[in-house]
């Protein structure tokens, strides 16, 4: 086996508390489909027959339940299930299943929307024989208004900055803003060895990495590591140019390795040796190939350790983790995937007026003389007459009582809009309840126990 | 068909006297003339045909495909094929032929009728198999044609090997469907070798071969984990397509280490031989290799001897024992014939390198590195003109190697070559393969460096391992080469790039070839590791080879 698939899923959704603290950010629904759907869309599409899914309690009971992920999801998901509250980062959870890791493995996160070719990834991975190769899309402005969202649109969040060689599929550098607080500093060997690189700023990592078994391993022992992106992406980057890794450990491996044992050190390092080692340095000694010019080195600068990047410049790469992130995926995502805008299921009036990109779910009904238009409709969900809903969001089991007007809003689930009520740009929280001709916009409408959470 | 029958007859009734004649002639080694030759197979399609009668239908369909080809080999009488097919075929095919005929006189039981059956399938297997190693170097080095499809039977005109046959639709049909047929047993129709499509407009003369584009990998139309091909096959094909492993040695070298991986990780299925069914699972691999970048001469020997070691593992072996040996003989392969040879190679060549003297190499020759740094090592004076071409310019790799050592160097493209030529006094050349007439296949612009060195009157040395020595024939570069990425010829300079939308202009075709063909009467010396032998001792080294064997 190549590479085996690891979703995570157990994340909190911490940047949009208002969406999920009732429903897991991996439920979300994005185009009437949940959000972990997408990734195991992907995978599945790509090829991958199995997939380990590390998720809460909550989110297998839901997923056992949804229809989509019974009938749609055709690989077997192989689901591990963690504790919610427990402070368990993305690298402990993959700790957590090393005993079922047996191969180099291939990490996505379950809020990732995307229709790379993720052979562009894969294939630096395999090519370069490289420990680690992940995906990042150019950041995509987000046109729509955020409800809730009271006065100017804040300033961008602490950004990424990612080193890239000339090639632009070495990864040299990479850090975040909150780092560097004296300013951004590159060690020589770095520019000694490549002497023109490339910073970017613009990126949005997808959290997909292909990462070797060796990796998974260092993690084991190495329990300080918690986080893959925020601290075991940029030790790996740092780590390509330290200088115990260029040093040539073939022959003394062996040695090495009893050693370490005795000493019983911290410091584990990451043995990225195979087997028949000597044969590989051998064809790489006779190939007449080099990665780079200019310098007396060989290819790779003789290092083992490399990390990789592939940057997709087009085509849609979302991360929902925040309203905006979610807004613009439930607009975009159903285009992407060519959803039927109407399920069988639902009872649609014949006098409904519905723009052709609306999407409304299963076993909804649609009673006469409403008006949707850009919006999407979430399963079971009644909608009376007279209501206009437009650019909107509307979740599961929702009730819209008469003459509503909905526009640029978000429903959650279970919330009863009260007749003749006025919503624009509002949130509206899960279950709950507008009385009727309520006028409310841009306000984020939730329950008490909500508040108290902050 | 009837008519062959009758008069073989003849030679039936007279058979038992010669075919000991024969048998003995084998067992002592000698070589059998052709008569001999057409006889031996003439019986074994008689003694097929006779025990035909007796057997059931779909053992029949797979025989009479077996006869054809084997009489339709024998009818086109190049001088290549029978030196190939005489070892590896007559050996196992006559010796059982003759041990089962007895058998088939007589009325049998069932069970001795199965061993028959069994007998014939071994057979049939080796057949196969020496007919697909014999593919893999001759002619037919492309998609590994196991058996001469049943539209050769007729013509005794040796056709075009079918892989070089790009722009004619119904070969390429078929080679689709060989590459359906050659998928991994466990796995479904649903999943197959894809195939490659070809890219951008060709240049008509060589519109019969491949012509890739390096953007769009095969990897594109596979699964990403991999399933029906090995992950390291994956990798090592994703490895050529990219010119990451290049270079005749070193693509041989990481192939052996690949499989090494695949036999590590190959289980024996249930009720099949490891002997018969490793050598299948390999066929779609090489399949693969071969759709990424073209197989080497040297890549084809060392699959043949890989094929070769398989099929001899007796079947009372177990597993791990045979994993074991086959692992073993990768490692000698390698150690006997790439290391060794390269050292042996150093040694001749040091002897003919004198102090004082300008040696001129082209591009980047694993081999030929090696011995200036043996050389330089020895401490022998000596500098090197480095020659470069577009567009791999694979010889500022040649130059960073040299000058690293420490030896003296001067770097030139090909158009000064003649221009450098007074100052040199001998020029080093590596090969990618000997071929059977004494022609010298190398990077493109080799025979280029030959033609002006001969004019210049400068002794012109190439230096070749053994087991690049391939039976092909070919006195020009058109009927067999590799055509490269013609987006590779694009460059961009002072921020203009001339040709980059040259698919546009409907008379225009990039041509990027990759290999030539040198004339023997350009090249002074072959230093080999069996030693130092002129260009017209290439035939003579592959004899003694094939008996080796």
């Amino acid at each position: 086996m190549e590479l085996q698939a690891v979703l995570m899923a157990a994340g909190g959704g911490s940047r949009m508390t208002d969406l999920t603290y009732n429903t897991p950010k991996a439920m979300l629904p994005v185009g009437n489909k949940p959000l972990m759907w997408y990734p195991l869309n992907l995978l599945e599409r790509m090829g991958f027959e199995e997939v380990i899914v590390i998720t809460t309690k909550e989110v297998q009971k839901m997923m056992s339940t949804d229809p989509k992920m019974k009938l749609d999801v055709k690989m077997k998901l192989d689901v591990v299930c963690i504790q919610e509250d427990g402070d368990m980062g993305t690298a402990d959870a993959l700790r957590h299943i090393q005993q079922k890791i047996k191969t180099d493995i291939l990490v996505v996160s379950c809020d990732l929307i995307t229709d790379v070719a993720l052979h562009e990834v894969v294939d630096l991975f395999r090519a370069h024989n490289a420990t680690l190769a992940m995906l990042m899309s150019k950041a995509h402005e987000f046109t729509e208004t955020v409800p809730g969202q009271k006065g100017k649109k804040k300033t961008a969040e602490q950004r990424d900055f990612v080193g890239v060689d000339q090639s632009g599929k070495r990864l040299l550098f990479m850090a975040n803003e909150a780092d560097l607080e004296d300013g951004l500093s590159i060690r020589k060997s770095i520019m000694r060895k490549h002497p023109r690189m490339h910073i970017k700023t613009g990126l949005v990592d997808a959290h997909l990495y292909c990462l070797k078994k060796a990796v998974v391993d260092f993690l084991a022992d190495n329990k300080s590591i918690s986080s893959i992106r925020g601290e075991l992406v940029p030790y790996l980057v740092r780590k390509q140019f330290s200088k115990t890794t260029n040093c040539p450990k073939i022959k003394d491996d062996a040695e090495d390795q009893n050693q370490k044992k005795n000493d019983g050190s911290t410091n584990h390092e990451l043995l990225i040796s195979s087997r028949d080692e000597p044969l590989l340095q051998l064809a790489q000694d006779r190939s007449c190939w080099n990665d780079h010019r200019g310098d007396m080195s060989e290819a790779y600068h003789g290092g083992k350790l490399r990390c990789y990047v592939h940057i997709m410049d087009e085509g849609p790469c979302y991360r929902v983790n925040t309203l905006a992130a979610y807004i613009e995926a439930n607009r975009l995502a159903p285009k992407l995937f060519e959803e039927v805008p109407v399920h069988p299921s639902a009872v649609i009036s014949e006098r409904c007026q519905m723009g052709s990109d609306s999407y409304i779910g299963a076993m909804c009904q649609i009673a006469d003389k409403t008006s949707i238009k850009r919006s999407t409709i979430g399963n079971s969900t009644t909608v009376k007459e007279k209501v206009k809903v437009a650019n909107s969001i509307i979740m599961h089991g929702v009730t819209i009582e008469e003459g509503c007007n909905i526009q640029g809003s978000v429903i959650c689930s279970n919330a009863v809009i009260g007749r003749g009520a006025d919503l624009k740009y509002c949130l509206v929280g899960n279950g709950q309840q507008i009385e009727p001709e309520a006028e409310r916009t841009n306000e984020v409408i939730v329950g008490a126990d909500q508040l108290m959470e902050i | 068909t009837d008519v062959i029958i009758e008069s073989s007859v003849g030679y039936f009734t007279e058979g038992p006297e010669r075919k000991d004649d024969i048998v003995k002639a084998k067992q002592e080694g000698k070589e059998l003339t052709k008569e001999e030759k057409q006889r031996l197979r003439k019986e074994k399609k008689q003694q097929k045909k006779s025990k035909e009668k007796k057997d059931d239908k779909p053992s029949r369909d797979s025989e009479k495909e077996k006869k054809p080809a084997s009489a339709a080999s024998p009818a086109p009488q190049t001088p290549t094929q029978p030196p190939a097919q005489k070892a590896p075929s007559a050996a196992p095919a006559p010796v059982p032929v003759p041990a089962s005929e007895t058998p088939s006189a007589a009325d049998k039981p069932a069970k001795s009728k199965a061993e028959l059956k069994a007998e014939r399938r071994a057979r049939q297997e080796a057949e196969r198999a020496s007919k697909g190693k014999k593919g893999d170097v001759g002619p037919q080095a492309a998609p590994g044609k196991p058996k001469a499809p049943p539209s050769e039977l007729q013509p005794v005109v040796k056709r075009l090997p079918e892989h070089v046959q790009v722009d004619n639709p119904e070969v390429l049909k078929k080679l689709a469907k060989k590459l359906e047929r050659q998928q991994t047993p466990e796995y479904n129709a649903a999943t197959k070798i894809p195939l490659r499509s070809d890219y951008g407009y060709k240049v008509s003369l060589f519109s019969h071969l491949h012509q890739y584009s390096r953007k769009a990998p095969l990897t594109q139309q596979l699964g990403i984990p991999s399933t029906v091909i090995h992950p390291a096959i994956v990798r090592l094909g994703l490895q050529y397509s990219q010119g990451i492993v290049a270079g005749s040695n070193a693509r041989s070298v990481a192939l052996l280490h690949a499989f090494k991986q695949v036999i590590r990780d190959y289980t024996t299925p249930p009720n099949e031989e490891l002997s018969r069914d490793l050598v299948n699972r390999l066929k779609p691999y090489i399949s693969f290799l071969n759709q990424c970048r073209p197989l080497s001469a040297s890549m084809g020997n060392a699959i043949k001897y890989i094929k070769k070691e398989i099929s001899n593992i007796p079947s009372q072996c177990k597993e791990e024992e045979a994993k074991r040996k086959l692992l073993n003989c990768i490692d000698c392969y390698i150690n006997e014939k790439i290391v060794l040879a390269a050292k042996a190679i150093a040694k001749y060549s040091i002897e003919k390198i004198s102090d004082g003297d300008v040696i001129l190499v082209y591009g980047c020759s694993s081999l030929v590195n090696h011995i200036l740094c043996e050389a330089f090592e020895k401490n022998r004076k000596f500098r090197v003109i480095v020659v470069d071409s577009r567009p791999r310019l694979e010889g500022r790799e040649a130059l960073r190697r040299l000058v690293q050592k420490g030896i003296n160097c001067t770097y030139v493209l090909i158009s000064a070559v003649s221009y450098i030529l007074p100052e040199v006094s001998k020029v080093f050349l590596g090969a990618h393969a000997l071929l059977a007439n004494g022609y010298v296949m190398s990077r493109v612009g080799t025979s280029q460096i030959a033609l002006v060195a001969k004019a210049f009157n400068v002794p012109v040395l190439v230096c070749c391992e053994t087991y690049k020595f391939c039976e092909r024939v070919q006195t020009d570069s058109f009927v067999s080469n590799e055509l490269d990425d013609p987006d590779d010829l694009i460059v961009t300079r002072t921020g203009t790039t001339q040709l980059e939308h040259w698919q546009e202009v409907p008379s225009l075709g990039l041509l990027n070839l990759v290999y030539d063909v040198t004339p023997p009467d350009f090249v002074d010396l072959v230093i080999t590791d069996l030693g130092m032998i002129p260009c017209t001792s290439v035939p003579v080294v592959l004899r003694v080879k094939n008996v080796d064997q």
